[in-house]
């Protein structure tokens, strides 16, 4: 989910392409891609509709039991935590896109990109690391007893990491740099014609940017700001480990301790309702943007240039979220894994690693070649309704992995007693369990949840390829199969390959569904970072923390690329050509 | 049946918008044939229509005497199995293939025969050296013939053209126009080209098809288009020309240079003379000898004179009706060739060549 600001960007221009009136020329006979379109699509709504299902059957006291305890709290919670995610990422996010914008002070170029690391670091991560360093027996409150006398916890104050409050921190810290990424591209395409207008109009600078820039970017920071939101709903390793009660951890304590699917299933319907209204908020964000983008070519903004202690609190304002958000997780991390690599290499570290990397590439591989088909297959032209099905499932990466897991273990768990009952019934014999607690049921969850993330990178990428390419194919005498494979493919082969690894990485890091889909003594590295770190033995645990991290830099470098490439105006040979 | 394209009473909507109303054409074996009008009017669909692109609503499109679209039956052979070549007006090169492999790509079985073909035709374009670059590096009129190449190398049975020159800066079009038109010649083959531009169907079409709202308004040769336009559209499409209004008055219409004979259109009624800018000569002063025999002439005072280079425009105000002398109330838009600069309020003789001239009934 991690890039998924980057891709989504695209799609409103590959919508407006695609949705051209003249591109229908499908093959008559039986249409593979609308049969194909259509049973892909099923596949991934399935937990989804499974969970609504579940939430409609009746059962008993459950619904009126889960009002009368948990549920405002839940709510409240819940709510407290977007908004104050919500309302930290929007404060970096957009003051530190404002500062490396608009000013030029030294290390504005590195903090160009550098602002983007901490979106490397799991929530979870952060979480046991600033546990580790804050918590009564960690160091800096060690230090402070050190070094004022106090004997035990009630002689000073410290806050609380473990709190809602250390949550929020916690996310904000790793969250901000979706608002960052959007605001700051936003800012920059605005900048040649409307800033320089508002300048010729005699308004100064900072006027121009507060008046003109910010209101301008209001669309894109909502669209960052929900994607942040939708992140927190989906956040499962920080708010167990702090024993804050969202939705994701009431869904699985229900589940699981009440031993209540149903339960579970209706606060996972209820969860919905929040995603709605945050995919509504991102949609009007990105509708917006649609007319708020006025500008057709972009120009380096001037720079305004910093007094020296300015651009020192500028300096500051800047380095803090990267030190705090990448640095000191690095840094911790990193001292715990030479001490301790030893214990985490004993404790299977080889064989966790391995699974983690199979299933992300196997992962990775399905959903892009599912999100390749989609988008081709729309590109097409599809009937309408194909068209709302496509978009449906790919929602998944709004939906939270707790609502996707129960689902989807329901959905399988029914899948399996039903082939079982029918051998028993045909053949006199057993099947048992064949998908539930598999390689496959994990692997499917990452494809739903992660599709999106594939379809949309698709989509973007043969939305910039013109509908004469596919003509000009057509007419030279290929079918619809050989004009992807010797057109398309090969023309978006780079962005096909970065959504892969995107799927990737972001697999790798997934946990609130690895915890619950994964078979029985099948640890990935997540898994194995959260249990460790739960038994508060994060030490031994670092070097697979540090592992993630590492693979969460990929994506970070990829976009710092893009970013550079962008402001030098290169233009790549493709969008040259396809003009 | 008529060998080459075939579309027989197509129609065509988008949505509510129906951008084709019953349309036939036939673009004839071995010629050039030129769909022409203005943006809008429904020609590119038809040509997308005939290359397999949108499948046909209505009407029905034979290529050499086979059925390949027939609205009732909703039967649309897939573009890949027409057998036609299409040039796109933005040449949709394939930006990931070479310039050899952009021609080679829709050869079925690249025999050493069409290996030779496309060299030899990368040679006649002048773009041996380009054989293995790629369309970015070329030039807009490198990739136009690297398109070119592309269409023709499957050897279709048509070449469907659309807009080919439009993206060319207008110097260079004029050679461009000229070696395609001689390549297409060579080759043979039956083009039915789109096209926006008066001049370059002139100058391509064997057949022309002007086309209007989406409908046929002439179908000729460019002679009969030009010489014989059927409505005031039509002869409009070659630039800007001098109104007449007026009844029809003993078998005539009154133009400062006399009556324009009407013999189609019945006393009273109101008709129009509609004369080219390029259909009235002028000479300097009061000069009657160049006159053809019995031909009617006007005095007219010049007005402007704007000089264009190869020819001259002016402005000559001349009076209403033929000899009434000092009316001066009709300003005429004329065009010479070549350098004419006369003082304002000089007096010129000015009269019209009748084939220059047409006669509509008017509403």
């Amino acid at each position: 989910m991690f890039f998924f600001g980057q891709n989504r960007m695209n799609e409103t221009v590959s919508s407006t392409l695609v949705d051209a009136p003249h591109k229908r020329f499908k093959t008559p006979g039986i249409d593979v891609w609308a049969f194909g379109t259509l049973v892909v699509c099923l596949g991934v709504a399935m937990p989804i509709v499974w969970v609504l299902g579940l939430a409609f059957t009746p059962s008993g006291d459950i619904w009126q039991h889960l009002v009368d305890t948990v549920l405002a709290n839940l709510v409240s919670t819940t709510l407290l935590l977007m908004v104050g995610v919500g309302f930290g990422t929007f404060v970096i996010g957009t003051g530190t896109a404002w500062i490396v914008t608009m000013c030029r002070f030294p290390g504005k170029r590195i903090f160009e990109w550098a602002l983007l690391i901490p979106m490397a670091v799991p929530a979870y991560v952060i979480a046991y690391v600033y546990t580790d360093l804050l918590e009564y027996s960690g160091p800096i409150q060690g230090m402070i007893r050190d070094m004022f006398g106090f004997e035990t916890k009630r002689d000073y104050y410290f806050p609380e990491i473990r709190s809602l409050g250390g949550a929020i921190t916690m996310m904000t810290l790793v969250l901000y740099p979706y608002v960052y990424l959007l605001a700051r591209a936003s800012f920059l395409e605005q900048s040649v014609c409307v800033l320089e207008a508002s300048r010729t109009l005699g308004k100064g600078p900072w006027e121009s940017f507060l008046k003109v820039a910010l209101p301008l970017a209001r669309p894109a920071i909502a669209v960052g700001v929900s994607l942040v939101m939708m992140e927190t709903l989906n956040d499962y390793g920080t708010v167990d480990f702090f024993a804050v009660s969202t939705f994701s951890k009431g869904i699985y304590d229900v589940w699981l301790n009440m031993n209540s699917p149903e339960g579970a299933a209706q606060l996972a319907s209820m969860l919905l309702m929040f995603v709605m209204v945050l995919i509504g908020l991102e949609r009007y964000g990105r509708r917006k943007q649609k007319f708020h983008n006025t500008a057709t070519q972009t120009r380096a903004l001037p720079g305004f240039k910093l007094s020296p202690r300015l651009g020192a609190l500028a300096f500051i304002a800047c380095a803090l979220p990267v030190i705090l958000g990448f640095l000191v997780p690095a840094w911790v991390l990193g001292g715990y894994a030479l001490d301790f690599y030893q214990d985490t290499l004993d404790a299977n570290y080889w064989t966790t690693t391995w699974n983690s990397l199979m299933l992300s590439s196997l992962a990775a591989a399905i959903a892009i070649i599912l999100g390749v088909f989609l988008a081709y297959s729309l590109r097409l032209g599809q009937s309408p309704w194909i068209h709302a099905m496509t978009r449906f499932a790919a929602l998944g990466y709004a939906v939270p992995g707790a609502v996707l897991a129960i689902g989807l273990v329901m959905y399988l768990g029914w899948v399996d007693n039903t082939i079982d009952g029918w051998a028993r019934e045909n053949f006199g014999l057993s099947t048992g369990l064949i998908f539930s607690g598999t390689i496959i049921a994990i692997t499917f969850g990452y494809v739903v949840r992660f599709l999106s993330l594939s379809f949309g990178s698709a989509e973007a990428g043969l939305g910039k390829i013109t509908a004469n390419m596919d003509g000009a194919a057509r007419t030279l005498g290929l079918g619809p199969m050989a004009t992807l494979r010797r057109v398309h493919l090969p023309i978006m082969r780079g962005s096909i390959m970065t959504a892969a690894l995107l799927v990737f990485v972001d697999c790798m890091k997934e946990l609130p569904m690895t915890v619950m889909l994964r078979p029985f003594n099948f640890e990935t590295l997540a898994t194995f970072v959260h249990q460790y770190a739960s038994d508060e033995m994060l030490p031994e645990a670092a070097l697979a923390a540090l592992s993630i991290v590492i693979a969460g830099i990929i994506p970070v470098i990829l976009l710092s690329l893009t970013i550079a490439k962008s402001r030098a105006g290169h233009q790549t040979l493709k969008e040259n050509t396809a003009q | 049946m008529t060998s080459g394209l075939v579309m027989e009473r197509i129609r065509h909507s988008y949505g509510a918008n129906e951008v084709l109303k019953d349309v036939s054409i036939v673009a004839e074996a071995g010629k050039l044939t030129c769909l022409l009008g203005p943006s809008g009017c429904g020609k590119t669909t038809l040509l997308r229509l005939a290359a397999g692109l949108e499948r046909v609503q209505e009407g029905q499109i034979h290529l050499n005497a086979k059925l390949v679209g027939d609205g009732t039956a909703n039967l649309s052979l897939p573009p890949e199995k027409r057998d036609i070549g299409l040039m796109f007006q933005d040449y949709a090169l394939f930006p990931h293939l070479s310039v050899f492999k952009n021609i080679a790509f829709g050869i079925k079985n690249l025999t050493t025969e069409r290996r030779q073909w496309i060299t030899e035709g990368l040679e006649r374009m002048g773009l041996s050296e380009h054989r293995d670059s790629y369309p970015h590096m070329l030039s807009g009129g490198q990739q136009q013939r690297v398109a070119l190449l592309r269409a023709l190398a499957p050897e279709p049975q048509i070449l469907l053209l659309d807009e080919p020159f439009s993206g060319l800066d207008v110097t260079r079009r004029a050679q461009v126009r000229e070696d395609t038109l001689n390549f297409l010649k060579e080759c043979g083959v039956a083009v039915l080209m789109v096209t926006h531009d008066p001049e370059e169907a002139m100058f391509m079409a064997d057949h022309i098809v002007v086309m209007k709202d989406g409908k046929v308004v002439q179908a000729g040769t460019p002679v009969q288009t030009y010489f014989h336009p059927v409505d005031a559209y039509v002869a409009e499409l070659f630039g800007p020309m001098n109104h007449f209004q007026g009844l029809v008055d003993k078998g005539g219409l009154m133009t400062p240079f006399g009556a324009f004979p009407i013999p189609s259109i019945p006393d009273g009624r109101p008709a129009k003379v509609l004369v080219r800018m390029e259909g009235i000569n002028v000479t300097l002063g009061r000069n009657t000898d160049e006159l053809p025999k019995d031909c009617c002439y006007a005095l007219g005072r010049i007005e402007d004179a704007y000089l264009l280079g190869r020819s001259t425009h002016l402005h000559i105000r001349v009076p209403e009706k033929h000899e009434e002398p000092d009316g001066h109330k009709v300003l005429l838009h004329v065009r010479v060739s070549g350098v004419m600069k006369p003082e304002p309020g000089a007096t010129v003789t000015v009269w019209a060549d009748p084939k220059q001239a047409f006669a509509f009934a008017a509403e």
